[in-house]
């Protein structure tokens, strides 16, 4: 167990399809300076900085080297942390680990991407395997379109039930400032919008951003000085799987089943459902938001769509889930999973204002990375013993 | 001293004070990069293909420890982490676990869209191989529905040696 640490500052741009105003130090300057500001901080009093975003997405490698101006990373000791899509949740679990080891009070935690400067799927193409899966399979869209094709097929999901969870995402991004796609949708807008890879049509897709995202960690004694209401660090937890995408049962999640079930574990969580206020997840498709909360454990296997149909994760439900609008709203793929720890320590802050769930003790972050990887981190208005 | 506040004003306040910004075309840099490569299949990954080239059969191995097979096959087991010494012929036919029917274009993709590719589990294998699906109506394809392997002619020793799967004619 290591040392206490809070949530003490977050910070993010408000996302664009295009930022051509800012290069890539400048849109990670923007949310660090406003993670700052947040915190009421210096760049001085940040002791050590973790940075990451994906490999070959804006084809300039070396972050951690050359965007100092952007970080405030000069005469810092800086990390890069890229673990592909889950690398927002690594960056955050990195920064954790730094401040819980009691080496650092300050750690800055940024991840970011400009999804805009390059070719977002043939970039995710060179995470397949070259020789046996690059012909045949890669791409972001037809592996979640086949897992869900599977579900559907094992337990009576319907392609309805992933487009309410679509709907459900989207209006609550249109009260999100800082979400890439703010435009209210009905059912109906989403049964019509284009087939990209069945069942997988265009609204239940994530788009692909520019933007970033900073998270400051303080240790115990330093959160306390620097605000009332920090968003204490429960436990995180990461889990990997198999080597191809063949191997997998792809009617469950299981990085992420295991990843949770850890985690709960750790938290001394025994009904996520009714412990948790509310959940920000890594959702890269509707799909996933559906099929994925039996991995949370948030309901039985195959109970999801009847989750979805009653309304239990909407902002008036039981356990509202992606108040930001999450992952289909708003992509800056470094960034989206810190994107996820941030929105929910602003939720445990009580900063999150139109977004606002109220009263919120606990918060589940999530982060995901194909394929098929599972972050968590749970977050607590409240002190861990 | 409060440089985080000075920041945050000049991010706020940019747009409309800064009026040299008005007169400024944002640019962009056109670059691009053309790398090639030479990936390493390795020892068991070249038996599987020269397999598949020359005799148009398709290997896995099974895992000592926990008796998985693969298929692929691979060096070490992805569960237990043994070293894997048995080869297991596998069927050229087997079964669709999942699919995806593809409408968007992209130039990535090794055929125009639509098409269909999916995980299809071979004949005694444990694990599913991802390829692409033919000669079949993108309508009317199942999860669960029968396939087999059709070779190319001029293969070399590639995953598209197997130009897709079609759907299975049982007698």
């Amino acid at each position: 167990m290591g040392n206490r640490v809070g949530i003490v500052g977050v910070g993010q741009t408000h996302h664009r399809s295009k930022r051509s105003d800012v290069n890539g130090q400048e849109i990670i300057n923007e949310a660090v300076s406003r993670a700052l500001a947040g915190a009421e901080l210096t760049i001085e009093e940040i002791d050590a900085v973790v940075i990451g975003n994906m490999d070959h997405f804006e084809g300039i490698n070396y972050v951690d080297m050359w965007s100092v101006d952007g970080s405030g990373g000069y005469m810092k000791p800086i990390m890069k942390v890229t673990t592909g899509g889950t690398t927002g949740s690594t960056v955050a679990a990195a920064g954790y680990y730094q401040a819980a080891s009691g080496l650092f009070d300050t750690v800055l935690a940024i991840g970011w991407e400009k999804n805009s400067e390059s070719d977002t799927s043939a970039a995710i193409a060179t995470c397949a395997n070259p020789i046996l899966e690059r012909e045949t399979f890669a791409g972001a869209i037809g592996p979640l379109a086949a897992e869900y094709s599977m579900y559907m097929k094992k337990y009576g999901a319907t392609e309805d039930d992933a487009h309410l969870a679509a709907v459900r995402d989207h209006n609550n991004g249109a009260n999100n400032p800082y979400a890439h796609l703010r435009k209210r949708v009905t059912l109906d807008d989403v049964r019509n919008s284009p087939m990209l890879a069945y069942p997988i049509r265009l609204l239940d897709m994530c788009p692909r951003s520019d933007g970033a995202c900073a998270v400051i960690y303080a240790s115990e004694n330093k959160a306390r000085k620097i605000t009332d209401t920090p968003a204490w660090v429960v436990t995180t937890t990461t889990r990997h799987d198999y080597t191809h995408f063949g191997d997998a049962d792809w009617t469950i999640m299981q990085t992420l089943e295991e990843a949770s079930k850890a985690a709960y574990k750790k938290a001394g969580i025994k009904d996520p459902l009714h412990e948790f206020d509310v959940m920000e997840l890594y959702l890269p498709a509707s799909s996933c938001a559906v099929k994925w909360m039996e991995s949370l454990g948030v309901c039985e296997r195959g109970e999801a769509p009847e989750l979805i149909r009653e309304g239990v994760t909407d902002m008036d439900g039981e356990l509202p889930v992606n108040p930001s609008g999450g992952v289909i709203c708003t992509n800056p793929i470094g960034a989206t999973a810190l994107i996820r720890v941030a929105e929910a320590a602003l939720q445990i802050m009580g900063k999150a204002d139109k977004r606002q769930v109220p009263d919120v003790e606990k918060a589940l972050a999530t982060g995901f990375g194909g394929c098929s990887w599972s972050d968590v981190m749970v977050l607590s208005s409240s002190k861990p013993r | 001293m409060t440089i985080y506040i000075k920041n945050e004003i000049d991010l706020k306040r940019g747009y409309k004070t800064m009026d040299w910004k008005e007169d400024v075309k944002e640019m962009v840099y056109q670059g691009r990069i053309k790398v090639p490569y030479t990936w390493s299949v390795g020892e068991v990954g070249s038996r599987f293909f020269i397999e598949l080239r020359d005799k148009k059969k398709i290997w896995g191995d099974k895992c000592p420890r926990c008796g998985t097979v693969f298929v692929p096959p691979r060096k070490v087991c992805s569960k237990c982490y043994s070293n894997i010494g048995e080869w297991v012929e596998v069927g050229t036919k087997g079964t669709l676990l999942t699919f995806t029917v593809v409408r968007y274009k992209n130039n990535l993709q090794s055929r125009d869209a639509p098409f269909a590719y999916g995980i299809i589990k071979l004949d005694g294998a444990d694990t599913g191989l991802l390829h692409l699906l033919g000669e079949v109506d993108l309508e009317q394809i199942n999860i669960g529905m029968r396939v087999e392997a059709v070779f190319g002619e001029d293969r070399k020793g590639e995953i598209l040696d197997i130009k897709y799967f079609r759907p299975l004619k049982e007698a």
